[in-house]
């Protein structure tokens, strides 16, 4: 079993959703976060103060899947989140030691799918 | 200066007060149904429009809109206002100061064009939605104002009744709505994604805040404080309260669940329908032309929009252009000279001719409009290009047109 994570442009989240759900991955859990990469940032400006901001706003997906699903997951981020331009996200993989359905007690594979 | 009268001063002044928070009420009502990242987009585009319209009107909009001319449009003599001062004109208003009708009209000429944004939200320029927005006020609203309610005008010498509204307002914002969304097109993934609304209760703040307007709007037409005030008032908070009533009932049977964005989108429904009768129909038509606006728009906007497709985003033409239309209408059924002796009889009150001069009024509103905002938003397109970039359009109005954010992720 393998916890994928990424990191993505708020705006690609609903191209990203489309494509794991093409690939009939329908499991995942998102949050808003802020994080700095290699994109600069961007200025705001409040009464002509002009502020930089390189905290920017980020969508984290947390999916956890068996070994099967881990190339097609990937695959269908990269797909609903690339456009080629610094900024587009990350994403890592890291083995999941244990996974746990709370309704059934099932473990490991069962409880994932 | 012995003519004017202190309680009609004093009603006009309160009443333009109120009609004048309705943008900005407006912009809570419209800010509230957009995403995030476009809410301050909104906000701004109302609060510009408040800004640059009422200097439009007192340079030389008032004057187009007012002053004698032809049936068409309105003369130059009042331009910067000359000449409008703190003595009544009798044309218009015989007991308050020229200056109170002019201040008064101009928070409608700013709300109308606040009005059209909903159409086209979360997609178009700020440069070009200020610069269509000047010429609209210039070349459809001051026209049409004229036509409809100026000395001469040539709706007005035809019979048409409207009292505070119905086709200068919300009738001409609903058509231009409808012809904008038309030429600019839908919001990318209109078909696939929703776009939900991001802060119902500033939606219904928005609403609270233009029912509240609203009694300027429709009981300060009047223009004095006197019965027909009282009357229009009545029949304004009955409409809205029929209204908004008629739409949670229609919902719960339609979808299973009466929901307050059903409830206050009725409202708004109501008050539209019932600005151009408000002063010429009996409290029990007013509960009729309520309970049917509420039919006619929860149709239009949950079956025919969907069916053919335009992506009228906040339904300005859904709720203005066709409440609007019905309000219309509904005036020529309903009036009654027992209401108001200078109005006319309606189709129910023995008088057929007057729901025939309501549809002529509203054709000549819809085509005019359309025609000249279809022209207007060409050039503007030929100008500076209409709609945003691919990508701001995905970034957010907000942060692109205006390098500001409304919400934090984090402090």
């Amino acid at each position: 079993m393998k916890l994928v994570i990424a990191m993505i442009q708020p705006h690609k989240l609903p191209d990203v959703k489309k494509a794991l759900f093409d690939a009939g991955i329908h499991k995942m859990t998102v949050t808003n976060v802020v994080g700095c990469g290699q994109q600069k940032g961007y200025s705001e400006t409040y009464r002509g103060v002009v502020h930089n901001v390189n905290l920017l706003k980020k969508v984290r997906l947390e999916i956890g899947v068996n070994e099967e699903f881990v190339k097609p997951t990937i695959q269908a981020i990269i797909k609903g989140a690339k456009t080629g331009k610094i900024g587009d996200g990350k994403i890592f993989v890291m083995e999941l030691a244990r996974c746990i359905r709370v309704r059934t007690e099932e473990e490991g594979n069962d409880a994932i799918g | 200066m012995e003519m004017i009268n202190a309680g009609d001063t004093a009603w006009v002044l309160a009443s333009s007060a109120l009609v004048m928070l309705m943008t900005p009420g407006l912009a809570f009502f419209y800010g509230g149904m957009v995403r995030r990242k476009n809410v301050l987009g909104i906000l701004m585009q109302c609060f510009i429009i408040l800004c640059a319209v009422s200097l439009q009107w007192v340079l030389f909009g008032y004057s187009l809109s007012f002053a004698p001319g032809n049936p068409l449009v309105g003369g130059l003599q009042w331009l910067g206002l000359s000449g409008v001062g703190q003595a009544p004109n009798p044309d218009y208003a015989a007991t308050i100061p020229h200056l109170a009708f002019m201040i008064f009209q101009a928070m409608f000429a700013v709300i109308t064009p606040a009005l059209i944004i909903g159409a086209f939200a979360e997609r178009v320029k700020f440069s070009a939605f200020l610069i269509f927005t000047l010429l609209w006020a210039t070349f459809v609203y001051d026209p049409l104002c004229h036509m409809v309610w100026g000395v001469g005008g040539w709706l007005r010498s035809l019979g048409a009744l409207d009292f505070a509204g119905g086709t200068v307002v919300h009738i001409n914002a609903g058509v231009a709505g409808l012809v904008a969304t038309l030429v600019i097109g839908k919001r990318r993934g209109y078909e696939n994604t929703p776009t939900p609304l991001h802060n119902l209760p500033f939606v219904v703040l928005g609403a609270a805040l233009l029912w509240f307007g609203w009694f300027g709007f429709n009981a300060g037409s009047a223009l004095g404080a006197g019965a027909l005030a009282a009357q229009a008032f009545v029949t304004t908070h009955i409409a809205a309260a029929a209204a908004g009533l008629s739409w949670a009932l229609l919902e719960w049977n339609v979808n299973g669940r009466p929901t307050i964005f059903g409830t206050v989108t009725g409202v708004v429904a109501g008050l539209v329908a019932i600005t151009p009768a408000a002063g010429f129909v009996a409290v029990p038509s007013a509960i009729i032309i309520g309970i049917l606006v509420s039919v006619f728009c929860f149709y239009a906007v949950s079956v025919v929009k969907p069916k053919l497709g335009y992506d009228d985003s906040l339904d300005a033409f859904g709720v203005h252009g066709i409440g609007g239309i019905w309000g219309a209408l509904a005036t020529g059924l309903f009036a009654t000279k027992s209401v108001n002796a200078a109005g006319a009889d309606g189709f129910f009150y023995g008088n057929p001719q007057q729901f025939v001069n309501q549809f002529i009024a509203v054709g000549v509103t819809v085509v005019f409009t359309a025609v000249v905002t279809f022209v207007i938003l060409k050039v503007v397109d030929a100008l500076v290009g209409l709609r945003v970039k691919e990508e701001d359009e995905e970034i957010g109005l907000d942060l692109t047109q205006h390098q500001e954010v409304a919400y934090t992720v984090l402090e």
